[in-house]
């Protein structure tokens, strides 16, 4: 349907416009506001993929606490904007110029990234037509609890050791 | 409807955009930012798989990712703190004193 | 050109409208009844008569505040940041109407035969209803850290921190009593949550939630308190220490929304708890289709609670409530979904 498609390039124009906010800008709250409108764009887009519980978490993991993290430490810092002339020109690897190209490089790589998929076969179907969606979060549920139960469990430690990383390593040191 | 080929290729933009943030800023806040775009990019191109094919593999793995990243960007931010206490600067390039 | 105006004046788009147009202004009017009503419950505990000039009864009070807003001069710190100064308030306010978009106020209904089928009484029926709330709650941070940020001034910059870190501890509590309900419902959809609690056992007791989660209704009224920074947990808007915390620098319209944002994050956690423990719009004596009568009554009790908690209770210090929604609420919550799931398991409740 037509909706579908504008509701697409909408939520894709969000994206891609907050994440080139968030290189180009020298204010770092304001680029981390960008990011957090950008993951608003992946969260619609996610809902389109018929995805509503990873859209949801989406938002509550990245946009509502990862980014808090980011603003936390941006407040407790007072990080001060960037200045440009600050940027050390003595090495022969962060001039300005080398930077760019490195910068011109990548998107290249997307552009040969876009040639070649128009090469590939079986693209231009409408995304999953044959077969359903799974967005029940009973099947997630059912899945993540029985094929996946050691990356969970591993997932658990991860997480409780990187708490106990933080803390310890924002530490003021009293020696 | 919409292709799997547009989910790929707006997946490859965003992670070009974010490799361009990691190459070009001068501030380590900004490059985590960066790292995260990336991370969020491969993150879309799993779920737009996992729904051509059907599967639920492609949300779970990136609830795994998600996951991850939190934790990342947590201990990150702690050596970012730290590493401001020592510096009083945010710019990578004052960190070089292991460089040759 | 026809399809189009098929389609806009169809019963079920009108129908949907008109809940749309129900929640928004209801939101906006309870907001301005809270008003009222803070002032004169405060009163009466207090022994006075608190507001009874403006209208009968003080009853116009509400209006002559908004008024008084409106025609205040909007002030902004010189060196406050601009653009975010000004859309700290949007995202308060924002995420506040917008937490209330999954809530169900009413049994589905087709207004007494004027639509062809029935529609929930909400805005949004979505699958993913309690998690949307939390999500939102969880971006509801965003107007305050700003808030506190953008005004440049040392009192909005603590208050703003502080509150944010009391709203993200608090969020953990939250998520867990919210998680614990949806386990002993089976659906993450507050319709069907609110469904599920139909009926009685022996005859007389009704199927609530709240007489087996006990525990878990002090838990979400704990944090949901905290959550909307209203007393005993609002250190960082209490006028005796931080002047007004993240809020001190606006005036007139911006500090109105903040005003309301508040109002209404108390409503709408209100309206969850009435959902989720409470048993929503159901109730003796009254047809299925008025249930919305019950659920505005209950609606009430809870509001009327929370005023009765910031005038009888006197306030946390800073360090006794992060050290209470750390070591005391969530610990509480862990142990009362272990103790949830464990009863599902064993005695299938």
């Amino acid at each position: 349907m037509a909706s579908e498609a504008l509701l697409f390039y909408a939520f894709a124009a969000a994206t891609v416009i907050g994440a080139i906010i968030v290189v180009a800008q020298r204010n770092p709250v304001y680029s981390l506001m960008s990011l957090v409108g950008s993951f608003f764009g992946l969260c619609g887009l996610y809902v389109l993929l018929e995805a509503p519980f990873l859209a949801v978490v989406q938002i509550i993991v990245y946009a509502g606490a990862i980014m808090v993290l980011f603003l936390f430490v941006v407040m407790v810092l007072n990080v001060p904007r960037e200045d440009a002339a600050e940027w050390d020109r003595s090495h022969p690897l962060f001039r300005p110029m080398a930077m760019r190209v490195g910068a011109a490089l990548a998107l290249l790589l997307t552009v040969e990234l876009g040639w070649a998929l128009s090469r590939t076969p079986g693209l231009t179907a409408p995304i999953g037509e044959d077969r359903p969606a799974v967005s029940s979060m009973a099947e997630l549920g059912r899945v993540l609890f029985t094929e996946y139960m050691f990356a969970f469990e591993v997932t658990s430690i991860l997480i409780i050791a990187a708490m106990v990383g933080a803390v310890v390593l924002s530490r003021k040191r009293d020696d | 409807m919409i292709p799997l080929g547009h989910y790929l290729i707006l997946s490859g933009l965003l992670f070009a955009i974010g490799a361009s943030g990691v190459f070009l800023r001068r501030n380590v806040l900004t490059l985590l930012m960066s790292v995260e775009i990336m991370l969020n990019a491969v993150n879309l191109a799993f779920v737009a798989f996992g729904r051509q094919l059907g599967e639920v593999d492609g949300q779970i793995i990136t609830f795994f990712v998600m996951t991850v990243a939190a934790a990342e960007a947590a201990v990150g931010l702690a050596l970012v703190i730290g590493l401001f206490r020592h510096r009083e600067s945010l710019n990578p390039e004052a960190f070089t004193s292991l460089k040759w | 050109m026809g399809a189009i105006v098929e389609t806009l004046t169809s019963p079920m788009l009108i129908g949907y409208l008109v809940v749309v147009s129900i929640v928004f202004v209801g939101l906006q009017l309870m907001a301005a009844v809270m008003v009222y009503a803070e002032r004169k419950v405060a009163a009466f505990m207090q022994q006075r008569y608190g507001p009874y000039l403006v209208g009968p009864r003080g009853l116009l009070q509400p209006v002559a505040d908004i008024l008084k807003l409106f025609f205040k001069e909007e002030l902004r710190p010189k060196a406050a940041d601009a653009f975010l100064f000004s859309l700290a308030p949007i995202i308060s306010v924002a995420t506040a109407y917008l937490a209330f978009a999954p809530v169900p106020f009413g049994a589905p209904t087709d207004f007494f035969g004027l639509l062809p089928e029935k529609i929930p009484l909400m805005v949004a029926d979505v699958d993913v209803g309690v998690l949307v709330i939390f999500a939102v709650a969880s971006m509801g941070v965003y107007g305050i850290v700003l808030a506190g940020w953008a005004s440049n001034s040392k009192y909005s910059l603590l208050g703003g921190l502080r509150s944010s870190a009391q709203m993200i501890s608090y969020e953990l509590a939250y998520g867990m009593a919210l998680a614990t309900v949806v386990m002993l419902a089976g659906s993450m959809s507050l319709r069907e949550i609110v469904d599920q609690q139909q009926g009685y056992w022996f005859g007389f007791i009704p199927k609530w939630y709240i007489f087996p989660q006990l525990l878990g209704f002090f838990v979400f009224a704990c944090a949901g308190v905290a959550e909307t920074n209203r007393a005993p947990f609002d250190f960082p808007e209490a006028e005796q220490e931080l002047v007004a915390g993240y809020h001190t620098e606006y005036s007139s319209m911006r500090f109105a929304m903040f005003f309301m944002a508040e109002y209404i994050n108390m409503v709408t956690v209100s309206a969850v708890a009435t959902n989720l423990f409470l048993g929503g719009w159901h109730g003796p004596f009254i047809p299925p289709e008025f249930g919305w009568i019950w659920f505005v009554i209950k609606l009430a009790a809870l509001l009327f609670a929370y005023l009765w908690l910031r005038w009888t209770l006197p306030r946390f210090r800073y360090d006794q409530l992060m050290a209470f929604g750390w070591k005391v609420l969530l610990p509480l919550a862990t142990l009362n979904l272990l103790l949830t799931a464990a009863g599902i398991l064993y005695f299938g409740l």
